[in-house]
C-alpha cells in the first residue's frame, strides 16, 4: 500500500441527506478522480440550474402499485442515504418521487417498465429525481428502467427487498450523444432476499452510475451484473460497492465492457468490503475490457478489503486488453470479413452475460444495440 | 483448373529470413506431401500463403489461378478458394462452432445458407468424421483435444470446399481411428478438381492419403523432390543427410 492510500471501509464513510455535507469536488478525491468534473455540467458544484425536463412513465404489472409523492413520503430514503455530492444534490432538489410496491407474496405477471425519458435536450440545464422500488417479503418481481432521449439527470434509486423476496432489475442507459447521467442505485437486501441487477450502459456523452448493495441480515444474495460499450468521446463510469455488514451473504459482480473510437473512456471500480461481523460471505468480482482500437482507455480498480478471518470465498480479477488477433486470423482465413470477424468475436465477449438477462425482448433490445454500436 | 503457384518465395519474421526461396505449384486433382525436420519452415509456408500478418513476404509470389494472393487480404484468400488447416487451431471463446461455420459458408458463398440446409449439411459432416453432434453449440475449438481440433478442420475443409487446401500436420495427435476417419475426409475432398498441399512428419497418413509429389523442405526451402516412394526413404533414413547440407 502506498503512503496516502486510505482503507477502503473508510472511503465509504460519510453518508447524508445534506448536500453541504460534502465538499465540492476538486478532481483529487478518490471517488472523483476519474470523472471529468467538466462535463458535469454543474451538477457536482450547485451551479446547475434545474430548468431541465424529465418525464417518468410507469408500466406497471398488475400485482403492483405506482404512486407519484412528494419529498415528505416517510418511505423515501430509509434504504439508502446518499453518499457522494451529486447524490445528496439529487436526494435535496427532487420534487416527485416515483414509488413502486410489490405487496408482500405477490409475483409480477410482467415486468414492471420504468421509461426515464429525458425530454429536454442535455442543453437545457438539470433535472433530479428519485425512485423507490419497494419487494415486500416473498414477493417477487422485475424491474426494467429504461433511460432514453437526452437530459443532465441525476438521481438516485432505491431497492428494497424485504425477506424471502426476490428484486430483478435491468437499467438500461440508452441516452443520446449528449446527455449527462450522475446515478446512485441501492440495493437494502434482507434475510434470504435475492437481487439481481443487469445494468446496460450504451448512451451518453458521460454517465457515472454508483451500484450498491447492503444486508440487512443473513442469506441475502446479490448479483451484479454489467455490460457497456464505450464510443469515440463518451465516458461510462461504474462503481460498484458491496459492503458485506451481516454474516452469511452471497455477492457476485461481472461487469464487462467494449471501447472503441478516441477518447472512449471507461472506468470500472469494485469495492466489496467484508467487516469483521460478516463472517461466512462469499464474494467474487470481475471485471473485463475489450479495447477494440487505439485511442480508448479503460480503467479497471477491484478492491476487496477483508476485515474477518472467516470468508466462505472472497476474489477479485480484472483484465483490460485488445482483441487477440489470432482469433480474427482464424476466422478471416475461414473467408469471414475483418467486420464480421471483429463482430464475433465481440459478440463472443458478451455472450454469457446476454444470456443473464431473463427479459427476452430486453435481451434482444440489447443484443441489437450492441450490434448498431459494432456497426458504426 | 485450379492451380496454387509459389515462386521464389522469401519471407521473413522480424529481420529473422525463414523461408529462402520455395517454388512449388499445386495443380487440380494433384496431392503434394511436404515432409521436413522440425523448424525447417513448413507451418511458415502455410501461414504467408494464408496471409497470416505475423509473417512478411520480401520477395516472390504467390498465384492461385494466376491471381496475385499476396495482394489479397487474409479472407479474400479464403473466398478466391484457399484453405489452412492448422497444425495449432485457435480458440476462439464465446463463439460456437455452429455460428462460426454458418458465418464462413456464408462468406465463402455469398450467400446464407438456408438454416435447415445448413443443419443437415452440418450433422451429414460431423456424422462422416464420427464427430459428437453436441460439438456444434461448444464454442470454437476451445477445450477440444488435440485430435477433435484436427477433425473441426477437416469437418470446415468438407464445409467450405475449396480449391485448394493446405493442411499443416493435420496428422499429428490422431490416434489411429481419427487418422482413418480425417484421412477419410481428405480423400473425399481430394475426389473434387482440387489441390492438396499436405505437410507432414510422417508417412502414416500417406498410406491412407497418397501423395503424388512428395518435396523434402529443410533449412526454408525445398531441397529434394519425389514421388511417393520419397516419404518412404524419410522414413528409414529420417532428414539428417538433408539438415547437414543445408545448414
Ligand atoms: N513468430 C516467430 N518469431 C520468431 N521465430 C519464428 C516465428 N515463427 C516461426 N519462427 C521460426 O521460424 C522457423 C520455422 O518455423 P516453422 O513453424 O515454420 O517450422 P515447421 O517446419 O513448421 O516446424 P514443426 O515441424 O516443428 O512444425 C523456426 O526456427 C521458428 O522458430
Ligand atoms: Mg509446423
Amino acid at each position: 500500500m502506498g503512503l496516502d492510500t486510505k482503507p477502503l471501509s473508510t472511503l465509504h464513510e460519510i453518508s447524508s441527506y445534506n448536500v453541504a455535507d460534502f465538499p465540492v469536488p476538486t478532481g483529487r478525491e478518490e471517488e472523483w478522480r476519474f470523472t471529468p468534473l467538466s462535463r458535469l455540467r454543474g451538477l457536482h458544484d450547485g451551479t446547475a440550474e434545474v430548468t431541465g425536463s424529465v418525464v417518468v412513465e410507469v408500466d406497471a404489472a398488475p400485482e403492483a402499485t405506482v404512486e407519484t409523492v412528494g419529498r415528505e413520503d416517510a418511505r423515501i430514503g430509509r434504504a439508502y442515504v446518499p453518499a457522494d455530492r451529486v447524490s445528496a444534490q439529487a436526494y435535496s432538489s427532487f420534487e416527485k418521487a416515483t414509488v413502486v410496491t410489490v405487496p408482500r407474496e405477490a409475483v409480477t405477471s410482467k415486468p414492471i417498465v420504468i421509461g426515464v425519458r429525458g425530454t429536454g435536450g442535455a442543453g437545457a440545464g438539470a433535472a433530479y429525481g428519485h425512485i423507490l422500488i419497494d419487494v415486500g417479503p416473498m414477493a417477487e418481481a422485475v424491474v426494467v428502467l429504461d433511460h432514453r432521449g437526452s437530459a443532465v439527470y441525476a438521481d438516485n434509486v432505491e431497492f428494497d427487498v424485504a425477506e424471502g423476496a426476490t428484486l430483478k432489475v435491468v437499467s438500461l442507459q440508452d441516452w443520446d450523444d449528449d446527455a449527462v447521467h450522475v446515478s446512485h442505485h441501492h440495493a437494502r437486501i434482507g434475510k434470504d432476499a435475492t437481487f439481481r441487477s443487469f445494468v446496460v450502459t450504451l448512451g451518453g456523452d458521460l454517465v457515472r452510475l454508483s451500484p450498491s448493495v447492503s444486508y440487512t441480515a443473513p442469506g441475502g444474495d446479490a448479483d451484479l451484473t454489467g455490460l457497456y460499450f464505450a464510443d469515440a468521446r463518451q465516458h461510462l463510469e461504474h462503481r460498484l460497492l458491496v459492503d458485506h455488514t451481516v454474516p452469511k451473504c452471497r455477492s457476485n459482480v461481472t461487469y464487462k465492457g467494449a471501447l472503441q473510437g478516441d477518447g472512449a473512456h471507461a472506468v470500472w471500480i469494485g469495492d466489496v468490503i467484508i467487516r469483521a461481523e460478516a463472517e461466512g460471505t462469499d464474494t467474487y468480482e470481475l471485471n473485463r475490457n475489450l479495447i477494440l482500437t487505439d485511442g480508448a482507455r479503460a480503467d479497471s480498480v477491484p478492491n476487496l478489503e477483508i476485515l474477518t478471518g472467516e470468508v466462505a470465498g472472497a476474489g477479485h480479477a480484472s483484465a483490460s486488453g485488445r482483441i487477440d488477433d489470432e482469433h480474427i486470423f482464424y476466422l478471416q482465413a475461414r473467408g469471414i470479413p475483418l467486420d464480421e470477424a471483429r463482430r464475433l468475436v465481440v459478440h463472443g465477449f458478451f455472450a454469457r452475460l446476454l444470456e443473464k438477462i431473463e427479459v427476452p425482448e430486453i435481451r434482444e433490445r440489447v443484443l441489437s444495440a450492441v450490434e448498431a454500436e459494432l456497426a458504426r | 483448373m485450379p492451380t496454387l503457384e509459389i515462386r521464389d518465395l522469401h519471407v521473413a519474421v522480424g529481420d529473422k529470413e525463414i523461408l529462402r526461396g520455395v517454388d512449388l505449384t499445386v495443380g487440380a486433382g494433384e496431392t503434394h506431401a511436404i515432409m521436413g525436420p522440425n523448424g525447417s519452415g513448413k507451418s511458415t509456408l502455410a501461414y504467408a500463403v494464408a496471409g497470416h500478418p505475423k509473417y512478411t513476404i520480401t520477395s516472390g509470389a504467390v498465384l492461385l489461378d494466376g491471381e496475385d494472393v499476396l495482394e489479397m487480404s487474409v479472407d479474400e484468400r479464403a473466398r478466391a478458394g484457399l484453405f489452412l488447416a492448422m497444425q495449432y487451431p485457435v480458440e476462439v471463446p464465446g463463439v460456437s462452432v455452429s455460428n462460426f461455420l454458418r458465418s464462413a459458408i456464408t462468406s465463402v458463398r455469398g450467400e446464407a445458407p438456408k438454416l435447415r440446409q445448413f443443419a443437415k449439411d452440418l450433422k451429414a459432416g460431423m456424422d462422416a468424421l464420427s464427430m459428437d453432434p453436441a460439438f456444434a453449440q461448444r464454442n470454437t475449438n476451445e477445450g477440444f483435444s488435440g485430435g477433435e481440433k484436427k477433425r473441426h478442420e477437416i469437418l470446415q475443409l468438407e464445409l467450405l470446399k475449396p480449391k485448394i487446401a493446405i493442411l499443416d500436420e493435420t496428422d499429428s495427435g490422431l490416434d489411429i481411428d481419427a487418422l482413418r476417419v480425417v484421412s477419410e475426409g481428405i480423400n473425399r475432398f481430394r475426389s473434387g478438381d482440387t489441390g492438396v498441399l499436405l505437410i507432414t512428419h510422417y508417412t502414416r497418413i500417406l498410406r491412407y492419403v497418397k501423395p503424388d509429389f512428395v518435396h523434402v523442405f529443410a533449412g526454408g526451402r525445398i531441397v529434394e523432390e519425389g514421388g511417393p516412394e520419397l516419404a518412404e526413404k524419410l522414413e528409414a533414413e529420417g532428414y539428417e543427410s538433408y539438415t547437414k547440407a543445408s545448414a
